[in-house]
């Protein structure tokens, strides 16, 4: 052995020249690393690669013109970016690519903003200095954030954009669960312009919880939220038996009685099915509240709560009272106050009542509270948390309760705790937390929520758009969105129209819900008498639509403040209501009008002027219009019907003032002078659907 | 002694690391076989690129009486980054197999394979399609959902009544290949611009070009192009198994 070395070093440095040899091909070898490794880089693959598909394509001269071999780099100081996936991706600029399979060479899908301008990270994550696809698409050691899974890459439409976005579905859907499923109750997000974000749920206050509900109830409830109503938005907190039963013997024991709650019922519930059905339908509690039929589908909507059961959940006496005045237990509630007499408050609360379940609660039974479990029951509510959602009177409402959610989009990956099995990613932790939390750490805090993968992939979209780079983004690039405002109207009719809960519905100077149209200008928009009488007997304006204004049963003093508010104050400064009559108008005017209305504009296909022949209904009915409409609203609509209300679905048909007068003529004078029922068909459907009024 | 056992400790430590990682779940074994495929429901939906398809897919396997076979081996196979919850399955006991689907990051239809075996260990397949909509076909469907989908959709559903039966010419699903494929983009273009008297056509078609941008217009023409059926030839490229 020892022998075969000396002979070896003998061969190879026996001699000075030989020496010098040896050392001359070593070194040149070991300059020539670095050029070979150019040479079999991934990049030159993936250009060699590309080449030779464009060469069988009828285009490929001006492919050919437009390819630069080498290294391309995007390069924005501003942004941080400095990005050479283009040098793998070569055809991202290319029209014609648009039907290549093959990656990395198809072109980029169109998108609203420049490759030039915003580079590929800033969007897709990922490494971009980087030449080859492991390390620009991974995270290694040096590098922790990996592209981002396509899923997900709306969160980066977030970063900047603040607002809802059209092209945006995902991250709008993860913004609005974030803010109304709870998650701000406990978490705080500080948002990049330094305000926190807001949570637009508001669960009930505890304090008088035992006028509403037994302890049955609660302890079920606790166990489990879905159980009583699937839609229930409450988490469930996986409580043992004995937890259950401790915190509902404290929330019982905490409650104190509320004066108009504990009175005695008026009468008994009434035990008309028909007519309650009938009251419940006329007065459109549908809007707002689902019940599950029998065929298992969800009737109705989702701002109040699923009444599919209530008849084992609330006490009599306490429903009463609720449908008398809901606003003497929740002052904050987004129910109307009715107005109902006590006539219908029995034939009401006795429907609901019916709507029942004999297997819920059967096998609940509870011995009397001790002093001991009240006590425990006490320590619990503390321990989750519970009046981080709920008030409850004794119990301060935590600071913090849960960590704080800004800049959740950049969290290190080496802080994180991850299952095994898990893919090390931040999307994947965070989509994981939220799918199931306890299953982190069996102490954890956090409740099991029911999200199917799409809401948990649209809450982790959300959650992901914040990341440092959304708050350290140069102010130039930030897009503001439409916060909502804190508008109240003012005085008597203010105080009216909280107490009618108009918001929860209708919007007005950006406050309030979308289920029904903005009223910011309707002052502008309808004739007096109409809206009084609207007030008193709320009619049909679309035949297609079921959630639709309820009647408050107003007094005839009340209908004429809310009248006379509406019609001074919500006023549009772009109608001047006396630059068109209210009638007589020529009768040559109203033909050319009719003529433009059928056959022009053919406005019959959604609305009808004439029952007999019109059969369109997406608009509203129109046979009515001329007692409804001021004519310089109808004249401001036919001209621009967007600069009064945004977003609405009547095209801009860019009319001539000419056609626009005409057509105003005609639409006053349907003065609606022989009674017209809505066509049957119409009817039918509204009987078994559930529109949605959308402006 | 004590060395003796701390290594006796070592081994059943190194082997019960070695135990978790060599986790595998066994084969499915087939307890019956069937000599064809069809689809029950969930071909032909859409989602955005990297999102579950919004209803699961459901295929069946019959025997050659056109009987469903429960117990049979189904395997579904597509584009690597296309996946499938679960990606194989026996038919339960009405001969069926549900899987849920999520689609690749590229927008495009998505073929699938469905292969069940027959008796002789030969492959029986189905192909079923899917579509990935990108930023902007799903602009463009949201788009269609403000405005086009209440007269060019003739479904009602619960909480969206369809206009289309109170139409006198009927508008054209979107979905209608045969038909839409014909027109140019200059002509869709041409179309929700100006109204249909622009290409002769019902003036029960509104003029769109002042309510809808010029972008919008585009992308509710490559919502329109990827969503009709026969494809377009502006679908996108179709993405399958290799």
């Amino acid at each position: 052995m020892k022998e075969k070395l000396t002979s070896l070093w003998r061969k190879l440095f026996g001699d000075s020249a030989r020496a010098f040899g040896v050392v001359s091909v070593v070194f040149l070898a070991s300059m020539a690393i670095a050029p070979a490794k150019n040479l079999f880089s991934e990049w030159r693959h993936y250009q060699h690669g590309y080449l030779s598909m464009i060469r069988n394509r009828s285009e490929a001269n001006t492919l050919q013109r437009h390819f630069q071999g080498g290294i391309q780099q995007i390069w924005l100081p501003e942004l941080g970016v400095v990005d050479r996936c283009t040098s793998c991706h070569v055809g991202l600029k290319e029209p014609s690519l648009t039907d290549v399979a093959m990656q990395p060479y198809r072109k980029h899908p169109a998108i609203p903003h420049n490759l030039d301008q915003f580079g590929c990270t800033t969007c897709h994550r990922g490494q971009g200095a980087a030449t080859t696809v492991a390390e620009a698409h991974n995270s290694t050691l040096a590098w922790e954030q990996p592209i981002l899974p396509a899923k997900y890459i709306e969160s980066s439409c977030g970063e900047c954009h603040r607002g809802e976005l059209r092209g945006t579905p995902q991250l709008n859907q993860g913004r609005t669960l974030l803010a109304r499923e709870g998650c701000l109750h406990c978490h705080t997000v500080k948002l990049a312009d330094g305000n926190p974000m807001k949570a637009t749920d508001d669960p009930h206050s505890l304090s008088h919880i035992a006028d509403k509900t037994t302890r049955e109830w609660i302890f079920a409830w606790l166990k489990d939220p879905q159980a009583y109503a699937t839609t229930s938005t409450m988490p469930n907190f996986k409580l043992s038996d004995d937890d259950a039963r401790d915190i509902s013997a404290f929330l019982i024991a905490n409650s104190t009685p509320l004066a108009g709650d504990t009175a005695q019922l008026s009468a008994k519930a009434s035990a008309d099915p028909a007519a309650g059905a009938s009251l419940y339908g006329e007065s459109f509690c549908a809007s707002c509240h689902a019940v599950q039929n029998a065929a298992g589908n969800m009737v109705g909507g989702d701002v109040g709560p699923e009444l599919t059961r209530v008849g084992k959940k609330v006490k009599p006496e306490w429903l009463q009272a609720w449908l008398r005045n809901p606003r003497t237990y929740d002052p904050e509630t987004a129910m109307p106050h009715y107005r109902f007499n006590d006539g219908q408050v029995t034939t009401l609360s006795g429907f609901l009542l019916g709507k029942s379940d004999s297997d819920y609660l059967a096998n609940v039974h509870l011995d009397a509270a001790t002093p001991e479990q009240i006590a425990h029951g006490k320590r619990l509510v503390s321990d989750y948390g519970c009046a981080s959602c709920h008030e409850i009177a004794g119990i301060k409402k935590p600071e913090n309760f849960a960590p704080e959610l800004s800049r959740i989009g950049s969290k290190p990956v080496t802080q994180l705790i991850f299952l095994p099995g898990m893919q090390h990613t931040l999307p994947d932790y965070i989509a994981g937390k939220i799918k199931n939390p306890r299953a982190f750490s069996p102490g954890l805090k956090m409740p099991q929520y029911t999200f199917t993968s799409a809401q948990i992939d649209a809450l982790t979209t959300a959650l992901l758009s914040l990341n440092e780079r959304s708050y350290s983004l140069p102010s130039s690039l930030a897009v503001a969105g439409h916060a909502e405002t804190n508008y109240q109207p003012a005085g008597k009719a203010g105080k009216l129209m909280t107490d009618l809960a108009c918001f929860s519905c209708h919007r007005i100077n950006g406050h309030g819900g979308d289920m029904a149209p903005d009223l910011t200008w309707e002052g502008s928009s309808v004739q007096r008498d109409w809206l009084v009488q609207f007030f008193k007997n709320p009619g049909t304006l679309r035949p297609a639509l079921i959630r639709r204004m309820p009647r408050f049963n107003l007094t005839d003093a009340e209908v004429n403040e809310l009248t006379d508010y509406i019609m001074t104050v919500y006023q549009s400064s772009a109608v001047d209501r006396d630059s068109m009559p209210l009638s007589g108008y020529s009768q040559g005017q109203v033909e050319l009008g009719k003529q433009l209305f059928s056959g022009k504009y053919s406005c019959q296909g959604c609305h009808i002027v004439d029952t007999k022949r019109d059969k369109g209904y997406i608009g509203p009915t129109l046979t009515h219009v001329g007692s409804r409409l001021t004519g310089a609203w109808v004249y401001q609509w036919m001209k621009n019907p967007q600069s009064l209300r945004p977003g609405t679905m009547e095209p801009n048909r860019a009319m001539s003032d000419e056609d626009a007068r005409a057509l105003t003529a005609f639409l006053m004078s349907q003065k609606g002078g022989e009674e017209s029922p809505a066509p049957a068909k119409a009817a039918t459907h509204r009987a078994h659907t559930g529109e949605v009024a959308k402006r | 002694m004590k060395p003796y056992i701390a290594f006796l400790l070592g081994c059943v430590l190194m082997g019960s690391s070695c135990s978790r990682k060599s986790e595998s779940v066994a084969p499915l074994k087939p307890t019956a076989y069937g000599t064809a495929i069809v689809e029950s429901s969930g071909g032909k939906q859409f989602a955005q690129t990297g999102s579950p398809l919004p209803q699961p897919v459901v295929v069946q396997v019959n025997d050659a009486q056109g009987t469903a076979v429960p117990g049979a081996l189904v395997e579904f196979t597509s584009a690597s980054e296309v996946a499938f919850d679960p990606a194989s399955a026996l038919t339960d006991s009405s001969g069926q197999v549900t899987t849920n689907v999520s689609l690749g990051g590229m927008a495009g239809r998505y073929q699938i394979t469905v292969s069940t075996f027959d008796k002789s260990h030969k492959k029986v397949e189905l192909k079923l399609e899917e579509i990935a909509l990108g930023y902007q076909q799903t602009l463009g469907r949201r788009l269609n959902e403000q405005y086009c989908d209440r007269c060019h959709n003739p479904e009602s559903t619960a909480e969206r009544v369809s206009n289309y039966d109170n139409l006198e010419v009927k508008p054209h699903s979107f979905t209608e290949g045969d038909t839409l494929n014909k027109l140019s983009d200059a002509d869709l273009t041409a179309i929700i611009t100006n109204g249909g008297p622009a290409l002769q056509k019902s003036a029960l078609m509104p003029a769109w070009g002042n309510t809808l941008s010029k972008s919008d217009i585009q992308a509710l023409i490559a919502y329109i192009r990827a969503v009709s059926d026969p494809p377009s030839k502006n679908a996108g490229p179709l993405y399958a198994a290799k």
